[in-house]
């Protein structure tokens, strides 16, 4: 810690941030108003898969980073689970100096261009930035203008393939291609290592692929990013199932020295009520891949996916929020989140939930189901919903929801999407009997290290953590990346 | 990618394929399946293994021509690409010697229930094997089932070949004349829960193994879900083999039935475009 905020400091001390810092008076940063993203008009956008943000104009980036105060103590930095240095690549915007706000992203994050899409920035460094905490302000838009400079940097076609250490000949695996898994993949190529990433599905990419919609994280975004690995010497192996196409120790035999687990959340729940097995009832993981992985609303493509005419989406987090919409875009009437916590709890980005509200997403909050009905073909066609309360904090510090008794009535709907959470992909703790795992069958890791109870196997994102966010199963990935370089040193040295 | 090694028609509507899969032959055990991708813009379809070989590190599918999928496969010749293969997926069959097994297959159930007959038969068992269909013309694989059964007989729903009878009246037969120790059950819906209504009438331990919609086969979606004993079990990675008489055969039917139209139409649409 003592040496980062050195760091911190040696950077900030520089002429160029000095000479940016007297160029403008504080007062006068402070006083502009925050800029504002452009979008596409909803009435529009709710009928394509065209990209909702449209990113800032380079004027108005750089208007932004003037509103950052280059703050001495950076309070936004300790609200970023990677520790990007945030001021540092802001004012680097400042100076226009786009390229090498880019570089001072990747220093810590592996994908600004998708972070700055999909980090729920507002509980993280724009929760903790000076304006927010000390002035009562709308923060600096930290978010957009990551995204801002990993796209001018995308679009300059210059993007930069990291350097790598000199091939090392000493094979590592990575199981999963999620965010995690890139994130591994990335810092061992760049330790030298002769990197494969195994992945279940067809694509590369994990939720990124699968669950978040094109109108949120364009694909080609991911893929851009995929092929500077594939520069980097990242070889990529997908329909190979670590545990059934091959075990632990047929990957052992043929060389693989250590491992990394980044299998995530895969798992969906269901709420286990009544009728929850009736046609046009699916869990999101169901729905977004349908439309997301196999491009089901294409009539070019073969595989089918039902659009509804009445579409209920339960839950409130992004998974919800992205299946509610997507509901839309495959011309629902009505789509309506059923959520039984108030706005407020809602797990979902801010700004998700925003766009769905002006894009004529129905919110039943405060609700709950309770049974579906269907019709002769056995397709739902009704459901019993119930009103609910909050009542006292939970142990998540959210208020608890507490059912109305005689509130219930009914619903006509006529597909419904389950996204009430996700539970660790078993595929991994079943193919390794002596992975220690938490009751909740994530995998358990040393903290500092990511290594799991079997030395050669090292885990992150939502496999140890359950459902959790793309920024960290990133940081997850690297913090592992460096603790398997570390084992496999020391391995080394030993013999 | 896989390539085709070999492909040997059996019938019109029915084809073998052998696929180059070294990973999936060194894994796969009887009663795994794969899932298939053709192209970009494919489907993800389950294709049981019928059998593999890992010296020569290839496997054996088996495949009835039933849908869009199942059409673009009969189109591909040796030499040609499947674009995605992966496996092996689901619980290996547990097979043992029991004595006497019933295996009652029907419809698009006959191919997958060719590698257990053969298991069957392998581990000692007295094989004798049902297959069912409305018409003569509809009875595949009888040459290969001779071979791994004791018996196999073979029912019509017109007559026009063997016995004409439902499937169910075939297992009567063979229980009311000899003691059956286990039956196996593989086909469409309808017929696996009458079959199951008749074993248990005469309470004989009966598997059923299920085809349902799948996707992803990794136990990512819930498509495959399916009400074994009361309970919510995901076919892909529990299954494809549950007890006979716990699953609930009505919902299955019905949630086998829920893209009946755009299938339909895109099979349709298919035939269209190839007949032209
Ligand atoms: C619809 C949706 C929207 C979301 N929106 C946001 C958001 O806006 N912001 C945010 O921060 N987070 C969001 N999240 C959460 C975020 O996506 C996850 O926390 C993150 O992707 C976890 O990364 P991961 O690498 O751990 O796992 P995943 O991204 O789940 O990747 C795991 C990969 O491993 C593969 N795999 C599993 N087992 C094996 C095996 N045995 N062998 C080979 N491969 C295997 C899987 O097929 C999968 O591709 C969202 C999640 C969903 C589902
Ligand atoms: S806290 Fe806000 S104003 Fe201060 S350096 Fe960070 S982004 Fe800039
Ligand atoms: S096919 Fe997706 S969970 Fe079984």
């Amino acid at each position: 810690m003592e040496n980062i905020i050195e760091y911190l400091k040696e950077e900030r001390a520089q002429d160029w941030r000095n000479e940016l810092r007297k160029g403008m008076k504080a007062k006068e940063r402070t006083s502009r108003i925050r800029v504002s993203m452009p979008e596409e008009d909803p009435d529009v956008r709710n009928k394509s898969r065209i990209e909702v943000n449209i990113g800032l104009a380079a004027e108005n980036a750089v208007l932004e980073a003037q509103r950052c105060i280059d703050c001495p103590d950076p309070t936004c930095i300790t609200g970023c689970p990677v520790g990007i240095n945030i001021p540092k690549f802001i004012k680097k915007i400042e100076a226009e100096d786009f390229a090498g706000a880019a570089v001072t992203l990747k220093e810590t994050n592996a994908l600004p261009a998708v972070c700055g899409r999909v980090c729920p920035q507002e509980k993280q460094c724009e929760l903790n930035c000076f304006y927010t905490v000390k002035l009562k302000k709308t923060p600096v838009a930290i978010g957009h203008l990551e995204r801002f400079a990993a796209d001018w940097e995308r679009n300059s076609g210059q993007m930069a393939v990291p350097k790598t250490e000199k091939l090392n000949n000493i094979k590592v695996a990575v199981i999963g291609s999620g965010p995690a898994g890139l994130a591994a993949a990335g810092d061992l190529a760049k330790f030298g290592y002769d990197v494969t990433v195994f992945e279940a599905l067809h694509e590369i990419g994990g939720v990124l692929k699968y669950g978040i919609p094109e109108f949120r994280l364009p694909n080609e975004l991911v893929d851009t990013e995929i092929e500077i690995m594939r520069q980097m010497g990242i070889k990529f192996k997908t329909n190979f199932i670590v545990g059934k196409t091959a075990s632990f120790d047929d990957l052992k035999k043929d060389g693989f020295q250590a491992f990394f687990v980044g299998s995530g959340a895969g798992l969906p729940r269901f709420m286990n009520i009544p009728g929850e097995n009736y046609n046009g009832i699916f869990s999101s993981n169901e729905y977004l891949t349908r439309v997301n992985l196999m491009n089901a609303a294409d009539p070019e493509y073969d595989t089918p996916v039902i659009s509804g005419n009445s579409v209920a989406v339960i839950g409130g987090g992004n998974t919800a929020m992205d299946s509610v919409r997507t509901a839309k875009r495959l011309g629902a009437k009505d789509s309506m989140i059923i959520y039984r916590r108030s706005e407020a709890e809602m797990p979902a980005r801010i700004e998700e939930v925003k766009h769905a509200k002006e894009e004529g997403i129905i919110f039943m909050n405060l609700h709950s189901p309770l049974e579906y009905y269907a019709d002769e073909n056995g397709r739902v066609n009704r459901m019993k919903v119930q009103k609910m309360e909050l009542g006292t904090p939970d142990s998540s510090g959210r208020r608890r929801p507490v059912p109305i008794e005689g509130s219930e009535f009914m619903v006509d709907v006529d597909t419904v999407v389950v996204s009430v959470g996700v539970s660790p992909n078993p595929l991994i703790p079943k193919a390794l009997a002596n992975l220690k795992v938490t009751d909740w069958g994530t995998i358990v890791v040393d903290k500092d290290s990511m290594q799991s109870s079997i030395p050669e196997v090292f885990a992150g994102g939502d496999i140890v953590r359950g459902g959790a966010t793309v920024i960290l199963a990133m940081g997850d990935g690297r913090t592992a990346a460096a603790g398997m370089h570390k084992y496999i040193q020391e391995k080394i040295k030993a013999n | 990618m896989s390539k085709i090694i070999e492909k040997e028609f059996f019938s019109k509507n029915v084809v073998k394929l052998v696929l180059e899969a070294p990973e999936i032959a060194r894994s796969r055990k009887p009663g795994h399946f794969v899932i298939i991708k053709i192209g970009e813009k494919g489907e993800r379809i389950p294709l049981t293994i019928a059998a593999a070989n890992e010296k020569e590190g290839t496997i054996t599918l088996v495949v009835q021509k039933v849908g869009v999928t199942t059409a673009k496969l009969f189109e591909l010749e040796v030499g040609d690409e499947i674009s995605d293969v992966v496996g092996p997926l689901g619980q290996a069959t547990h097979i043992e010697k029991v004595g006497t097994v019933l295996c009652a297959g029907g419809g698009v159930g006959v191919a997958p229930m060719l590698p257990i007959v053969e298991g069957l038969k392998k581990a000692g068992n007295r094989v004798i094997t049902i297959l069912a269909a409305r018409t003569k013309d509809l009875i595949i694989l009888e040459e290969q089932m001779k071979e791994h059964s004791d018996e196999v007989i073979i029912m019509t729903d017109d007559g026009s070949y063997g016995r004409q009878g439902l499937v169910t009246a075939g297992m009567e037969e063979v229980i009311n004349r000899e003691k059956v120790n286990m039956a196996v059950t593989i086909g469409p819906a309808i017929m696996m829960k009458f079959a199951a209504l008749t074993t248990k009438k005469y309470n004989i331990e009966t598997v059923a193994s299920l085809n349902t919609i799948m996707v992803d086969g990794t136990g990512m979606c819930g498509a495959c879900r399916v009400n074994v004993g009361g309970k919510t079990k995901f076919v892909c990675v529990d299954g494809p083999e549950f007890d006979a008489h716990q699953v609930d055969f009505d919902e299955m039917l019905s949630r086998l039935g829920a893209y009946k139209d755009q299938e339909v139409a895109a099979y349709q649409k298919y035939l269209e475009t190839v007949e032209v």
